[in-house]
């Protein structure tokens, strides 16, 4: 019979080890899923880890891990903050899709004019969008004692119908032929988030997440405010009477992560996708969620963890066209992963003992 | 803009057809959350309801056996949940999720082949002498079995709740879950059939609106009623017939913008479709206050040994 013995602290060996064994586990239930599916298990896994990195198009691929990494990881950091100390955004695609919506927006009323002041406004612009967006479920939670899970969630629906709003009514691109849509802020040079270095992915957001992953490290290891953040998820009661307020770490937590949400979205917006459309939005405020339980809510984890999530992102593209494997397959696949690590995790906290008889419990 | 197209008597009776889904739904999660299990998979479990009983009842030609896969695909998918949370004591709010992100991801890949496919019609009761009553008629006696199957669990929930000793005994689970076990009830078995049950439910309520109210497959065609689901657990204050009145309301709300839209009035559709979103909130706000009435244990991670 097995038996869980609760470890009187978890372990720091499983601690790095259980992604590992997850993202191996998901590997080979993939496999499984792959072949299920009619196609050649090993292939399929070879195409998305492999060959967008190492195989023959992979300077294609390789700036790629950088531009779908970068929200990733800028979206995840933020979550991890609230996640760590029990503050749980779950609508970060709402935040995102809101940064994206009121950079491009200020980026759209400069139109035409060029100026270099455009877009450090459309970054602030975004930053805010998406602070002011995760305050409503912050607001309401402290005010009135709203549950923030279900709040941010139902504000992602918002959020999706005012883009889709957005998209067919005031940003619709006035030269656009009637199409949906706002103007390319591609070619629009003030408003573009271009590549810093030609045919490297590195854009603005890239480095705007790397800044986030440092700034969070040092919050979590060398600032009050992280040890506090630490403290409430691990003892509650502790931190209650260690003198945190619970207010500000909530108005902080869901402000931050909402902030770099936004951020994400608008440079998602200015750069790689270009402009406001209905479809604008793909989901990297759900994956982020994978991305930050992943990287075990810290955030070098996370910066590893998002290159990976990327990858899969990616590979699953290349499988889909090389393989003709569907692209529900690889979200699946992306789910099976926190479905696996969670199950996992059981071995940090817990030590599995094999009892012959049943002792007193 | 017509508002004289808008006629109260079909509108009250789309509301009953509107409001089945989540209250299907929300009355499993209040079995579950009674339990002290919180389970925020409400969304995956529905949609994986709406793919499996809408496949079935295609292949099939029935829509009886397709509620009946739905049940069984959404109870399915909730057992990997109770096995996350109960064996392997990870933490609820995450799985929850996990369980949606999954069930999104699987309902999608096994949709693939029934994009654009009609699913067998489910017939309406037809009542003799009441559905015949003018007005009322229409509203109550008009409707395919499933609304009424809604409003008779309603009812069993309600009584299994308050009067029998299983009732009880979940309740008790629910509360304190150390007290519970202590008196020898069997906490990790009573939750992981509560959670079975809620699985269940959201399928039904998925499939609901796959054969019924819409009636077609598409991706992500739940659009968030799971989550509605849940806020109008909290919002009934964990009272089964509270969550008859919430799915209503809803149910009224969402099919009086579908309304406003057909009757043209000069607000977008877009702006129209957010109501349902913007109401949960709203009163999520106006019910929160009273947080007494939430089960003690819920959320809780149950370890015998401690």
């Amino acid at each position: 019979m097995l038996r869980f013995e609760k470890r009187p602290q978890p372990s720091q060996v499983w601690t790095y080890l259980t992604p590992l064994l997850a993202v191996v586990i998901t590997m080979i239930a993939g496999a499984a899923l792959f072949a299920a599916l009619g196609k050649d298990p090993v292939a399929a896994i070879t195409t998305i880890f492999w060959e967008p990195l190492f195989g023959e198009f992979a300077f294609y691929y390789r700036p790629q891990l950088l531009i779908k990494g970068a929200p990733l990881v800028l979206i995840a950091i933020g979550l991890s903050l609230g996640f760590r100390a029990g503050i749980w955004n779950i609508g970060a695609e709402g935040q995102y899709i809101i940064g994206a919506l009121t950079g491009a927006g200020v980026g759209l009323a400069f139109y035409p004019m060029e100026s270099w002041v455009i877009f450090p406004l459309m970054v602030l612009a975004g930053a805010l969008g998406g602070w002011i967006w995760a305050m409503i479920p912050a607001i309401l939670k402290l005010r009135f004692g709203t549950n923030e899970i279900l709040v941010s969630l139902m504000l992602v629906y918002v959020a999706e119908k005012l883009l889709a709003a957005m998209a067919l009514g005031l940003m619709k691109n006035p030269e656009g032929m009637g199409f949906p849509g706002s103007r390319n802020l591609r070619q629009y040079e003030s408003a573009h988030n271009a590549e810093l270095i030609t045919g490297s992915g590195m854009h603005w957001g890239v480095v705007a997440a790397m800044i986030a992953v440092i700034f969070a490290y040092i919050l979590l290891n060398r600032h009050i405010l992280g040890y506090h953040i630490r403290l409430t998820g691990q003892a509650p009661r502790a931190a209650r009477f260690a003198g945190v307020n619970p207010a500000r770490l909530v108005l902080f937590c869901l402000g931050t992560s909402g902030a770099l949400a936004g951020l994400a979205g608008m440079f998602e917006v200015a750069g790689p996708a270009g402009q406001v459309s209905i479809d604008f939005n793909v989901g990297y405020g759900f994956t982020a969620i994978i991305v930050a339980f992943l990287g075990r809510l810290h955030p070098v984890g996370i910066l590893l963890a998002g290159l990976l999530m990327a990858l899969t992102y990616i590979g699953g593209e290349l499988a889909q066209s090389n393989l003709g494997l569907p692209a529900a397959a690889i979200q699946l696949f992306q789910g099976m992963l926190l479905f696996f690590l969670l199950a996992v995790d059981v071995l940090t906290n817990y030590r599995i003992r094999l009892s012959r008889s049943e002792g007193v419990a | 803009m017509d508002f004289g197209s808008i006629n109260p008597v079909l509108l009250l009776a789309s509301l009953m057809v509107a409001a089945t889904p989540i209250l299907l739904a929300a009355l499993g999660e209040l079995v579950v959350e009674r339990a002290g299990v919180l389970n925020l998979g409400v969304e995956g479990m529905m949609i994986i309801g709406a793919i499996c009983g809408f496949a079935v009842a295609v292949n099939t030609g029935s829509p009886v056996l397709g509620f009946v896969a739905a049940a069984g695909g959404g109870a399915l998918l909730s057992l990997l949940f109770a096995l996350l949370t109960q064996f392997a004591l990870a933490n609820q709010v995450a799985s929850g999720l996990a369980l949606t992100l999954f069930g999104l991801g699987l309902s999608a890949l096994l949709g693939q082949g029934y994009v654009g496919i009609k699913p067998p019609p489910v017939g309406k009761l037809d009542i003799p002498l009441l559905g015949d009553i003018p007005v009322l008629g229409p509203i109550l006696f008009s409707h395919d079995l499933m609304v009424y199957f809604g409003l008779g669990l309603v009812l069993a929930i309600w009584a299994m709740l308050k009067y029998t000793r299983a009732g009880l005994v979940l309740r008790a689970v629910g509360e304190n879950h150390d007290a519970a076990h202590a008196l020898g009830y069997k906490v990790v078995r009573i939750r992981v059939l509560a959670i079975l049950f809620g699985g269940a439910c959201a399928g039904l309520g998925g499939a609901y609106i796959s054969l019924i109210r819409v009636p077609q497959w598409t991706e992500g065609m739940t659009a968030g009623a799971g989550w509605i689901a849940l806020a109008l657990v909290v919002f009934a204050s964990w009272k089964a017939g509270r969550v008859l009145l919430g799915a209503w309301i809803f149910g009224g709300v969402t099919v009086l913008q579908l309304n406003l839209q057909a009757a043209g009035i000069a607000i977008p559709v877009e702006y129209l479709s957010m109501s349902p979103y913007l109401i949960t909130i709203l009163v999520l706000v106006i019910m929160s206050a009273d947080r007494s009435r939430a089960p003690a244990s819920l959320g809780r991670i149950f370890h015998a040994s401690q």
